[in-house]
């Protein structure tokens, strides 16, 4: 699906981002409140869930060359955080839906996590 | 690539405002030298956990990236309290971080353990109240 779409599931503010981004393919995500968990699981390309807002979400999501950055639970990042986005250009949506909820909703929707288990790797995968 | 590449980035302890900053360059200049994606993300965390380790807890230390035909190198060096039991520090999940670096969402004790999974070579040194010193390679061509 396209990011657009993910807004619109989610019912989500696109805080930084243009529309360059809204057509943004996303296949799989990764929730966690937890930046190194993020880092060893986290795929490039992924979508980060987060109920965190601070600018190391930026920064991890940098890292990984994440598609975009998920805030949940109706959190505003801060302005620091926000200009960080920009300048690393990384999209933020704000969704008020909380974690479990975000991650059913995308769920639904097609999108699956950046691995499965523990151990284990999703069909296709090398 | 026909010549080496090195470069050292100096990071301070304390400073979580800049935290990833040079990370974040490393990773550019990786993108530069068209590295392939799966070791640009390896490097990228194992460089990215190395900062947060120097700011979390030394003083201050460097970053030296290394890039050859064959290999990324990674030398970290910190001046700080050094870690007194190695083989505890590197189990996943032990942790000394302070609230304020959980609140940023570290501290969750995998940072080391991300660090090794993430190389093909790991050498970790230290020496209580002088510093500690990690030496990392990771291949260019196998996965
Ligand atoms: N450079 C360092 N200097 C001193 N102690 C360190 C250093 N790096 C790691 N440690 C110690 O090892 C522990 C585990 O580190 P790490 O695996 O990165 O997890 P975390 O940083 O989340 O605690 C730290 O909590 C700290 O006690
Ligand atoms: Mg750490």
């Amino acid at each position: 699906m396209k990011l657009h779409d993910v807004v619109e599931i989610l019912d989500a503010k696109l805080l930084i981002g243009e529309d360059r981004h809204r057509e943004l393919e996303v296949k799989t995500a990764f929730s966690a409140d937890l930046m190194s968990d993020v880092l060893a699981f986290a795929k490039s390309g992924s979508l980060i869930l987060t109920g965190l807002t601070t600018p190391q979400v930026v920064r991890t999501a940098s890292i990984l060359d994440a598609a975009a950055l998920i805030i949940v639970r109706g959190k505003i990042p801060s302005g620091e955080t926000l200009q960080l986005a920009r300048e690393l250009d990384i999209p933020v949506l704000s969704t008020r839906y909380i974690l479990f909820e975000t991650s059913g909703r995308l769920y639904a929707n097609g999108i699956v996590g950046c691995v499965e288990k523990i151990g284990g790797t999703r069909d296709g995968e090398s | 690539m026909n010549r080496a590449y090195e470069k050292t980035f100096s990071v301070e302890g304390d400073n979580f405002d800049n935290a990833g900053t040079a990370s974040i360059e490393i990773k550019k200049i990786l993108k530069d030298l068209r590295i392939d994606e799966d070791v640009l993300r390896k490097t990228a965390i194992v460089v990215y956990e190395s900062e947060l380790n120097i700011i979390s807890y030394a003083r201050s230390g460097n970053i030296t990236l290394y890039v050859d035909d064959d290999t990324i190198n990674i030398d970290v060096k910190d001046e700080g309290p050094g870690i007194e039991d190695i083989d505890l520090a590197m189990q996943p999940g032990y942790s000394t971080a302070t609230e304020y670096i959980r609140q940023m969402g570290f501290g969750a004790g995998m940072g080391l353990y991300n660090i090794k999974s993430c190389s093909d070579l790991f050498e970790i040194s230290s020496t209580p109240n002088v510093g500690t010193r990690l030496k990392i390679i990771i291949k260019r061509n196998g996965r």
